[in-house]
């Protein structure tokens, strides 16, 4: 692939480097764990847009891009506020075009997740059975009914998603971009698998000698990888197993702050725009609601013996 | 008797419907409630999966809000990825699947994309997530939902999760080859679908006939025996604010 070695840079530089105006960005791929809040948070300061946004349920990530009117499309399975519910920056886009208009292809987890394990395979189309019977598999024209020649079943064949770039978040990596992550991942190795870019940050860049001791836990090697940025807490208010947990309140106060588009604006301001990067960011939070989220029950795992 | 919020009900009358030993498709709010007070109760050998690719057989070892919460991973027997649960969906490992939703219709189709409003005006809600594949995929599936008549339409505006649809072999036709509805578990009652269509099969206690056709939007049909739902026991109740300890979801 003729990526880089030494992929280390700052947040800001990765995200003008490698997300450009027009592309496809898969982001959010492990559902409500590990999403790529900072990254997310970097591209609508740096105004980067138009965007399409392919994920599964993506928490407020989407719904935040969209109300800076990053967004022109969406290919998704669900956007909005886990903890309750509505996004109301994807509804008002949806229902009056504002900020932007936008248009949404709807998708089951599944099938998303199917799209794009069929673009990292280098094939035009996967196939599954679900969404069959619902208004998406009519609707959306990634979809497309078919007889199997082998069975005879009805099957859905669902058009391959190649994303131009991947935001993923992880535990750990080493400089040349080999991801450890623990912890349910979603469809994180298929989104980083078939992006032709792909932008991790971190909680921490380790030695790659603390990758090889534990090789099984690399979900994304460096191959894959064009840039590796430290950003500690990049993914709050989601969990990171071993480093923090849900921060619920956030979450609440997200929805309440973004029910009227001028408040939305102004979260923004508050949250994103008003901030330098990620460490203002944490700097805001404070150490009180930091120390809060981090690990109180310590469950680690028992180490491996992979000599011969 | 105990004091308990229909949240509560909903929770106890989905948990009695998992089986000893099920593999259950595990959502989020409601039936995740249902699940951790299943396993608890009548069910400690019942099987959770979750889309993020969480497999779990004990409760959370402390509340949760999302299926991504550290304490749902904690413990866990095997956290991969979201292809390798659903592919034990979509195989037919699966034995009950919950959803909610904001409409369901009279044959069990459920809407969580778009609702239309009575000027016209389109409403925008989340979408499937693993809603859909759970409907299409699982050998049983149970609905959980408010007893509005917004909410138990005629016909939904859009079909997200498939339920038996309008005439009989209509899921065989889209292609779906196993489950369908088995119950809607309301705020006022339950519903099951003998030949594809919702009959009110409980009540609630202390609810009427009459109060749940006033909040349905199709013509009510019962079942000849209305069974009542039993209330909540204490050790129920106990259970569920254990891990519901805000009444985030069962207020």
């Amino acid at each position: 692939m003729g990526k880089a070695r030494d992929k280390v840079k700052s947040l800001s530089r990765a995200v003008s480097e490698l997300v450009r105006p027009g592309d496809s960005v898969a982001l959010s791929a492990a559902l409500e764990g590990f999403i790529p809040y900072a990254s997310a948070h970097e591209i609508i300061r740096q105004g980067i847009g138009p965007l399409t946004l392919v994920a599964p349920i993506s928490n407020i990530s989407i719904d935040q891009m969209i109300g800076a009117g990053l967004v022109e499309r969406v290919i998704a399975a669900w956007v909005g506020n886990v903890s309750t519910g509505i996004g109301y920056n994807f509804r008002r886009a949806v229902e009056h075009g504002t900020p932007r208009p936008l248009e949404v292809l709807d998708h089951s987890n599944f099938s998303i997740t199917l799209a794009l394990e069929a673009g990292a395979r280098g094939l035009p189309m996967a196939v599954g059975r679900s969404p069959l019977g619902s208004t998406m598999a009519t609707e959306n024209p990634q979809f497309k009914s078919f007889t199997c020649p082998h069975s005879g079943q009805r099957l859905l064949a669902i058009q391959a998603v190649n994303p131009d770039v991947a935001l993923i978040h992880v535990q750990r990596a080493d400089k040349e971009g080999n991801c450890q992550v623990w912890g349910a991942a979603g469809f994180t190795k298929q989104a980083a698998m078939a992006s032709r870019r792909v932008l991790v940050t971190c909680e921490e860049i380790v030695d790659s000698e603390v990758i090889r001791r534990d090789p099984d836990r690399t979900l994304v090697p460096g191959l894959l990888v064009d840039a590796v940025c430290e950003v500690p807490w990049g993914a709050h208010p989601a969990p990171v197993q071993g480093y923090y947990d849900l921060d619920n309140q956030y979450y609440l106060d997200y929805a309440a702050a973004t029910r009227d588009p001028d408040q939305a604006q102004a979260w923004q301001e508050e949250w994103v725009d008003g901030l330098s990067g990620r460490e203002a960011y944490v700097a805001k939070l404070g150490s009180a609601r930091l120390q809060g989220l981090m690990v109180s029950h310590s469950r680690p795992s028992a180490p491996l013996e992979y000599g011969w | 008797m105990s004091a308990y919020t229909q949240g509560e009900i909903m929770v106890t009358a989905a948990a009695r419907r998992i089986n000893d030993g099920d593999v259950v498709f595990v959502g989020m709010r409601l039936p995740l409630l249902a699940f951790m007070l299943a396993k608890q109760t009548h069910a400690p050998r019942a099987l959770g999966l979750f889309e993020n690719g969480v497999l779990r057989d004990r409760p959370a070892a402390a509340p949760i809000i999302t299926m991504g919460d550290a304490p749902n991973q904690a413990g866990a027997l095997c956290l991969r990825g979201l292809d390798e649960v659903m592919s034990l969906l979509s195989g037919g490992r699966v034995d009950l699947g919950f959803i909610g939703g904001a409409q369901v219709d009279q044959w069990g189709n459920v809407n969580t994309h778009r609702a239309i409003k009575p000027d016209g005006g389109v409403v925008r809600l989340p979408g499937s997530g693993g809603g859909a594949d759970i409907a299409c995929l699982a050998h049983r599936l149970l609905i959980i939902m408010n007893h509005e008549r917004r909410r138990l339409v005629p016909q939904v505006d859009y079909i997200t999760s498939p339920g038996w649809g309008p005439y009989p072999g209509w899921r065989g036709e889209q292609g779906l080859t196993r489950g369908g509805p088995a119950a809607l578990i309301t705020s006022l009652g339950v519903f099951s679908f003998p030949q594809g269509r919702a009959e009110l099969a409980g009540l609630h206690p202390g609810v009427s006939r009459e109060q749940v056709a006033q909040a349905t939007g199709w013509e009510l049909t019962c079942s000849s025996s209305l069974e009542t739902t039993p209330e909540p026991t204490t050790e129920e109740l106990e259970i569920i604010r254990r891990f519901d300890p805000k009444r985030f979801w069962t207020a």
